[in-house]
């Protein structure tokens, strides 16, 4: 079963990367973009068949290693 | 003093450690390398030295912090062991939730090659008994990642309990914007686990230990761990 954990900068926490992505879209002459925040996306192929266990097997990957609770969030898709 | 320095695949500061710390004590510090499970007897100080260890995969510091030997560290510190982490050392000892916080990526987005000053916020510990009380030191900075985070409850706390270690100051002392080039939360530069024997900073105050080379403005720190874990 996949899994996909996606783990963002916590709302509050500088994101200076995002920032500059986005002073480089605005110099491209993409407009109207008010905020970029960079974020990881790490795609688990888990042995797990059902997927409310991989769901949880996933999450406690994401809170033991994958993100870093302090400054960042993660989200949990399965199937 | 007993001391031993760890040395993960991708740190690259142990030498300069292992001459500081000579320097300081006579003795010449151990060198672990990261596939250990288990710290000598009789350890007195465990060091995590600079550099980017891993590559810094993940995040600085993540990987380290949960290789075999860590886990031998983490028991070393609750057991009342002391703990040095510098630079890489410091993110690995966040990483490893033996500090709080965080560092994350320099606010000017720039890897900062380049000496900062520091204040000494108390120098009652084993890390900084020799530094007169309010020293400002010379130390230089090498990272990509030294912008401390972490949530103001736990700002304020480090605060009211002094642990912060050591702030980012201009040369005559004083906490100011121009002197966190990092964008480190509060200035701080360096902080202390709540029984004050773990203390994490990112700049290199082993860089400056030879009056030939650079001075000795970071002498005192090892100086002071030297006096201060000799009868331990």
């Amino acid at each position: 079963m996949k899994a996909r954990v996606t783990v963002m900068p916590k709302a509050g926490v500088l994101d200076p990367e995002g920032k500059a992505i986005g002073r480089a879209l605005a110099g491209l002459g993409f407009q109207g973009v008010d905020e970029v925040r960079a974020g990881k996306v790490f795609e688990l192929d888990l042995a797990e068949t059902d997927p409310a266990k991989a769901r949880a097997v996933a999450e406690e990957m994401a809170r033991k290693l994958l993100a870093n609770t302090v400054i960042e969030s993660f989200r949990v898709e399965v199937g | 003093m007993k001391a031993a320095i760890i040395v993960f695949p991708g740190t690259n500061r142990e030498r300069d450690m292992a001459l500081a710390l000579h320097r300081a004590t006579g003795r010449r510090p151990l060198m672990l390398w990261h596939a250990e499970a288990a710290l000598p007897r009789g350890l007195d100080l465990a060091v995590l030295a600079g550099g980017f260890s891993y590559g810094d995969y993940l995040r600085c510091g993540a990987m380290a912090a949960h290789s075999p030997i860590m886990r031998a560290v983490r028991e070393f510190a609750a057991r009342g062991g002391h703990v040095l982490g510098v630079c890489n050392g410091f993110q690995i000892l966040c990483e490893a939730g033996m500090l709080p916080g965080a560092l994350l990526r320099n606010a000017s987005l720039r890897f900062l090659s380049m000496d900062c000053h520091m204040r000494v916020e108390r120098s009652d510990t084993a890390f900084t008994r020799r530094f007169p009380p309010g020293a400002v030191f010379r130390a230089t900075m090498a990272h990509g990642d030294g912008n401390y985070f972490a949530d103001t409850a736990t700002l304020d706390r480090l605060e009211g309990e002094g642990l912060v270690a050591l702030r980012y100051v201009t040369p005559a002392g004083e906490a100011t914007p121009e002197a966190n080039r990092n964008g480190a939360a509060r200035n701080i530069a360096g902080i202390y686990s709540e029984n004050l024997r773990v203390m994490g900073l990112m700049p290199h105050p082993e860089n400056q230990v030879d009056p030939e080379i650079d001075g000795t403005d970071g002498l005192p720190l090892f100086q002071s761990l030297a006096d201060s874990l000799v009868a331990a």
